[in-house]
């Protein structure tokens, strides 16, 4: 029979030891000291073309960003101006933060696929876009620390205790605390909020709903028949390896990478409104049609099959993942 | 004349409604289908990496459903089963340790109500009104009953080392989203939850076990938490350096702005909440918290802060949690620039916005609390203006 007995305030003994590479796996945080930064190097160079390959789709050729996407270079100087440009240049006081970040996190929808040295030559090259070092720069564990960021000094800890201590006021006034009150600025006049569509019918968007997903189940059936629904769902999940520049699906649009809608057997560069780069304009000009073989092909080596493509992604290596994602994409007929 | 609803036999009222096994789990009815989580799109380049609202204007009380609750991803909401999760305690400690979900639920357990609010909640009034809806202007924030277990007690099954200072958390997430975290406040009243209002966590919202950093910003509160790091030093991650930092308007930035302070709003009447009775008896109604401690009070204005009357709070103020208020009125039908103003136990008083530029200037993006205004015209329609 189990004895209760209060837990002593010592150990539960829960948990195992973590082993010293599961540690080295886990452990990958970089220090402003450079503390955790492996051994490697890497030059501006070399890191302009790894950057090229791997971060310009978001972040452009010269770092100056894509649409929405964050500038990485620029701004030097803009910090006391109305809104600020912040970039690794003009607002990040560390280096070892870009070198962490790149390191664990980009690209983005391809985390923790770079190898130190690539690491090491896209933040030279980060750093060269900011006009930080010249081009025979090669930065490296050693090299780190000669590196100091134009904004490193540009912090203070938060002093709202002090500077804001007259917000600590427990008597506000309660009565005749202005003399009159006027309007100075109208939401509407900017009118940013987003549009409700059909605001006045939130009742009826259910049954709506309702009758658009009736409508779904009865189209895709004779596609859905010859389709392997298990395919399908593996598709989808390796599919996530396209989300960061691609959708698919009910309201999906064009975004970094054009919409894949109807994709399988389309011609090339259907995408209404897309810019297309010029050497998939001229494939689409010259007929080529995205059937399976065409797909397979472009997904193992994008830009061995198709040279000047804009889409950065370096392929799918198992053929399995090719032909499940296309499954997938085959799922969304139109 | 009679009404039919009253005198005629409804269908409800005569045929059959659903059996009880319809909807193992349940949705909200769908009359109420408006009542969603929003986004901004023109906020982010990419849904993958961003932020949505909660729709505060049509809640009441203070606990926050979950499945309406705002997110904020930076690499997407991942798919983590319990099974696979491992959570690594490492660093400064005398024996870094491995704990599983099964782990961690055979620890002592404590129940807390605390509110999440991202440090960008209001951030883009900064310059001036621009969203038009308390759940726009105000709705990256929820508050909800956690299950789990004190940060503390885990730091102590592997050890502190007296050279420990810091505890850097990670998620499991490709952003992994770092956040150093003084080793004090850790010790403190974070907590490893896996549980919100009694059920596991929504995917959303970290899935299977965050970390709960009360009173402190949202981004702190890490989700699918993978690691825990004690260190001697701070990372100085992205999210604690290029962002989450709020620069004034010389050109500095603060930094370690981590406790959010005193802030309300009123939730109805608002502009997607407007009144539509008419004259005569209204509630108007609202929401308070602050990150340094609990409300003691809300003030409300219908004058734009003229003249303020003390609100009925729903319950005392609680430690870092949301308050709900009420000031029941007569409504003679006339304009309104409807305020409120949130006290807590430190003695701080929410400040207007012209007292928070004054001090901070326009481009601070996050930690704006200032006292938020809705014109309410004759008919009822609520908009979100600024006033001298």
């Amino acid at each position: 029979m189990a004895v209760v007995s209060p837990v002593a305030a010592e150990k539960f003994g829960l948990g195992r030891p973590a082993l010293p590479e599961e540690i080295a796996a886990w452990d990958l945080d970089v220090a402003p000291d450079g503390t955790g930064l492996p051994t490697g190097s890497g030059d501006v160079f070399t890191g302009e073309e790894v950057f090229a390959e791997k971060c310009a789709v978001c972040h452009g050729d010269f770092a100056e960003g894509v649409g929405n996407w964050p500038k990485l270079a620029g701004g030097q100087g803009t910090l006391d101006h109305e809104d600020p440009l912040k970039t690794v240049g003009s607002y990040w006081p560390y280096l070892s933060t870009t070198w962490d970040y790149v390191n664990r996190s980009m690209p983005f929808g391809d985390a923790q696929s770079l190898t130190p040295d690539e690491v090491y030559a896209i933040v030279a090259y980060i750093l060269y876009s900011n006009d930080l070092v010249d081009d025979e720069f090669v930065l490296s564990d050693e090299t780190f620390k000669q590196v100091e960021l134009p904004n490193a000094d540009g912090f203070i800890l938060d002093d709202r205790l002090d500077a804001e201590k007259h917000f600590w006021n427990p008597e506000p006034c309660m009565e005749n605390c202005k003399d009159s009150v006027e309007i100075t600025m109208r939401a509407l006049v900017l009118d940013v909020t987003p549009e409700e569509e059909g605001a006045e019918a939130a009742a009826e968007a259910a049954p709506v709903q309702e009758a658009v997903a009736e409508e779904a189940v009865e189209e895709p059936v004779e596609t859905a028949a010859v389709l392997d629904p298990e395919l399908v769902a593996k598709g989808e999940k390796t599919f996530k390896k396209c989300k960061a520049c691609h959708q698919v699906g009910e309201n999906a649009k064009s975004k970094t990478g054009p919409i894949l809608n109807g994709i399988v057997g389309a011609p090339a560069g259907h995408a209404e409104g897309f810019r297309y780069s010029k050497a998939m304009k001229a494939a689409a000009e010259d007929g080529l049609v995205w059937d399976e073989a065409e797909l397979a092909a472009f997904l193992a080596k994008p830009k061995k099959y198709m040279k000047g493509t804009k889409m950065s992604f370096a392929g799918l290596k198992k053929d399995s993942d090719i032909e499940a994602v296309i499954a997938y994409l085959q799922s969304y007929s139109r | 004349a009679p009404d039919p609803l009253i005198t005629e036999v409804q269908d409800w009222a005569s045929g059959l409604g659903e059996g009880v096994d319809a909807t193992p789990y349940g949705l909200p009815i769908k009359y109420e289908s408006d009542v969603v989580r929003r986004n901004v799109e023109w906020l982010t380049a990419d849904t993958i990496s961003s932020i949505n609202f909660t729709p505060i204007h049509a809640l009441d009380g203070t606990i926050t459903p979950q499945g309406c609750a705002f997110e904020r991803h930076h690499s997407g909401a991942i798919e983590l089963r319990k099974e696979d999760y491992r959570l690594m305690i490492n660093g400064l400690v005398d024996t870094p340790l491995v704990f599983t979900y099964e782990d961690l639920e055979r620890f002592p357990r404590e129940n807390r109500v605390y509110f999440c609010e991202c440090a960008a909640n209001s951030g883009m009034e900064w310059a001036g009104a621009q969203l038009n809806g308390a759940q726009f202007t105000h709705g990256m924030i929820h508050n909800m009953e956690y299950s789990g277990i004190s940060l503390r007690t885990l730091l102590e099954e592997a050890g502190v080392s007296p050279e420990g200072k810091w505890v850097y958390v990670e998620g499991a997430d490709a952003s992994s989203n770092g956040r150093s975290i003084p080793l004090e406040k850790a010790m403190d009243d974070v907590l490893v939850a896996f549980k919100a209002n009694g059920e596991a966590l929504r995917k959303e919202h970290g899935y299977p076990v965050r970390l709960v950093v009360p009173g402190w910003e949202g981004n702190m509160w890490i989700k699918w938490l993978r690691r825990v790091e004690v260190m001697d030093q701070p990372v100085e991650s992205r999210e604690e350096t290029s962002k989450y930092t709020d620069t004034l308007a010389n050109g500095i930035s603060r930094k370690w702005t981590w406790e959010m302070d005193a802030k309300s709003v009123v939730t109805s009447p608002s502009p997607q909440a407007p009144i539509t009775h008419g004259a005569g008896p209204l509630v108007i109604t609202g929401l308070a918290w602050s990150g340094r401690g609990a409300i003691t009070g809300v003030d409300v204005t219908l004058d734009g802060g003229k003249t303020w009357t003390e609100a009925r709070l729903a319950a005392p103020g609680t430690d870092k949690a949301l308050t709900r208020f009420y000031l029941d009125i007569n409504w003679d039908g006339s304009e309104m620039l409807l305020q409120s103003r949130a006290k807590d136990s430190t003695g701080y008083v929410q400040p207007t916005k012209a007292q928070l530029r004054e001090v901070r200037g326009l481009n601070s993006i996050y930690h704006n609390n200032a006292i938020q205004t809705w014109w309410v015209k004759a008919n009822g329609e609520a908009e979100n203006v600024e006033v001298s």
